[in-house]
């Protein structure tokens, strides 16, 4: 048996401590820039939401009104459900495709609830749609964890197929327009100018964020994000914090599925289309990393603005809908660049101060 | 004296790979043991074994005496094992601090509500900040994520994380792999205090000045085995590496081992 040739250890003489070993002039100058720029990529976000409600207020004089900015809050509801759900399972390094076709089933489903003979009380729609929504992210966490599939994007391309088609099922095809007035109230209904939608995706926000940010549950979902591996060795419940995060994003759609129908007054299976597109955009474009670990629900918040506002800001510019789908998409790629951009910048700052002996 | 811990007859295979065939290892308390060997000598899964990522396919590790099974890394450190590996295991998006106490987090309210308890981060920072004077670390920008410091901060949160929970024994896995001279000093100056705080240390390293700076004892594994033991001294540093490579010791190749022990190499 031949015993495979081994490098020698490299053996230096005294490590001592080399006495020139000191960070060069000039260094923390640019250390001061790399940290400013990290920070305006931080705030990146918002000031592009600053720049478009500028612009949009500028070039349209329909922008601020009252009537307008009620509109606007109709837009951004479901798309800030969806975004702070989707924004969970991203931070995980996941993805959610399903919630489009959630939006719809849960819709049908609440519609065809309030066909039935309780169907005129809120409660049993809402708990309806809801627990719908929640099945719907259940049955995504448990496949992609219990099937050990190395990434949510098939499961949950599947569930978008599947999931549509139970919607078209349960309805006959058909749109159903059995909705309570309780339902209508959370989709249409506004408190002075502001939605009802608003309000209560912002209360769900509030409860997002501090769960998020101020919980243990929320601690592990970043370290999942952030060093998949590492949550397994730290002895974390990884299996089960992934399942309770598709679960909560599919409760979350099934909240979008409510507001939609409440708005469209009718649960239609062909609803939704896309949304998650729109969601998954939306969480990026607030400054989220769509690697992992990185953003929070302030960011969901604010791409779900950004979007709103340049849809409806176009919309009143009578830019046609084709060029708005142009404009989204720079919007799209600018954020993934300042994305990378963030690592790059973070990389120069670590080099940096490794130079200096940290 | 009963060791703190001991492995007899450690065995493992991978498919066709022979990764542990029959290791034997002693470590007494406050003792810092390095273990040397070339890539692929079988340390890895050893150190893996014991902090509970694998399980043997055969032998026994006992701790004090009682034989011990890790199912998990949970189990491990439950028995005071507590391990930092070669690539850190460390969360570069958190805060220092919540890498130091990821998965033993203090939280308020009630106890049913589990993992949606509320952080006590207040609390869990000064603590934080005592352990770190006990070990006579300073960490900069407490509350900057991990990933913008550098290689030894970073190291040191590691080993200060695996130290202050680790009861029995710490495991470090090539800790100056990645440092530059300056934060390798800084890292055995914190290991060679663990036996103060009755902590003894299992070092991996490939790097034989380190380990004749901090190490009680070497042990040396080839090919699965252990093939010898020395005090790491200068003396005795070209007997260290002859084992390492294979030019001395007990050989493995020339079948000089006990008789039943033979295995077939992958």
């Amino acid at each position: 048996m031949v015993v495979p040739p081994a490098e020698v250890p490299v053996v230096s003489g005294d490590p001592a401590l080399d006495p020139d070993d000191e960070a060069p002039v000039g260094s923390a100058a640019r250390r001061r820039a790399l940290r400013w720029g990290l920070g305006l990529v931080e705030l990146g976000p918002v000031l592009i939401l600053a720049v478009l409600v500028l612009v949009m207020g500028t070039l349209s004089p329909y922008f601020f009104k009252s009537n307008n900015l009620t509109n606007l809050g109709f837009q951004t509801a479901v798309i800030a459900a969806l975004a702070i759900g989707q924004l969970m399972v991203i931070l995980t390094r996941g993805i959610d495709l399903s919630v489009g076709s959630t939006v719809a089933f849960t819709g049908v489903l609440g519609a065809v609830v309030g066909g039935t003979s309780w169907g005129g009380h809120l409660v049993p729609v809402l708990a309806a749609a809801l627990a719908g929504g929640l099945a719907v992210g259940l049955i995504n966490g448990v496949i992609y964890v219990g099937g050990r599939v190395p990434h949510p994007f098939i499961v949950t391309l599947a569930t978008l197929g599947a999931i549509r088609g139970l919607a078209l099922i349960i309805s006959g095809g058909e749109t159903k327009t059995t909705i309570p007035s309780g339902v209508l109230t959370i989709g249409s209904g506004t408190v002075g100018i502001v939605p009802v939608s608003i309000i209560i995706v912002l209360g769900v926000a509030v409860v997002a964020w501090v769960l998020l940010a101020r919980t243990q549950w929320g601690r592990w979902i970043y370290a999942i994000g952030g060093e998949p591996e590492a949550a397994k060795r730290a002895g974390l419940p990884v299996g089960r914090l992934l399942i309770s995060v598709y679960a909560l994003c599919g409760l979350l759609a099934g909240l979008a599925g409510i507001i939609t129908a409440g708005r469209t007054s009718a649960g239609a299976p062909t609803a939704g289309n896309l949304l998650e597109l729109d969601a998954i955009t939306a969480v990026i474009v607030g400054g989220a990393s769509f690697f992992g670990g990185r953003g929070s629900v302030v960011n969901a918040l604010v791409g779900a603005l950004i979007l709103g506002v340049v849809r409806n800001g176009l919309d009143l510019l009578d830019v046609s809908a084709f060029y708005q789908q142009v404009a989204i998409a720079m919007v799209i790629l600018a954020s993934v660049e300042l994305d990378v951009a963030r690592g790059y910048l973070e990389e120069r700052l670590r080099v940096l101060q490794g130079a200096e002996g940290g | 004296m009963t060791p703190l811990l001991s492995v007899r007859d450690a065995r493992k295979r991978f498919g066709a790979v022979t990764a542990l065939s029959g290791v034997n290892l002693d470590l007494h308390e406050g003792e810092i043991l390095a273990l040397l060997g070339d890539n692929g000598a079988g340390k890895s899964t050893l150190i893996k074994a014991l902090s509970g990522v694998h399980q043997l396919d055969a032998g026994r590790i006992a701790i004090d005496g009682q034989s011990v099974s890790f199912r998990s890394p949970h189990d491990a450190r439950a028995a005071g094992i507590d391990t930092v590996y070669q690539d850190l295991a460390l969360f570069d998006n958190l805060t220092p601090a919540a890498n130091f106490y990821i998965g033993r987090e203090m939280r308020r309210g009630p106890r049913w509500l589990g993992p949606l308890g509320l952080l006590r981060e207040k609390d869990m920072l000064d603590r934080w900040r005592e352990h770190l004077d006990v070990l006579q670390v300073r960490i900069k920008d407490l509350d900057k994520p991990l990933g913008l410091m550098s290689g030894g901060q970073r190291q040191a949160v590691a080993v200060a994380r695996a130290v202050t929970f680790a009861r029995r024994l710490v495991i470090l896995d090539e800790p100056t792999a990645a440092l530059g001279l300056r934060e390798s000093a800084e890292v055995l100056r914190l290991v060679r205090r663990l036996p103060e705080q009755g902590i003894a240390v299992i070092l991996v390293s490939h790097n034989l000045d380190h380990v004749m700076q901090v190490a009680d004892r070497a042990v040396v594994l080839r090919q699965g085995r252990q093939v010898g033991e020395a005090i790491p001294t200068a003396e005795n540093h070209q007997y260290l590496v002859g084992l390492i490579v294979g030019a001395s010791g007990g050989d493995v190749a020339a079948g000089a081992e006990l008789p039943g022990s033979q295995d077939q190499e992958g």
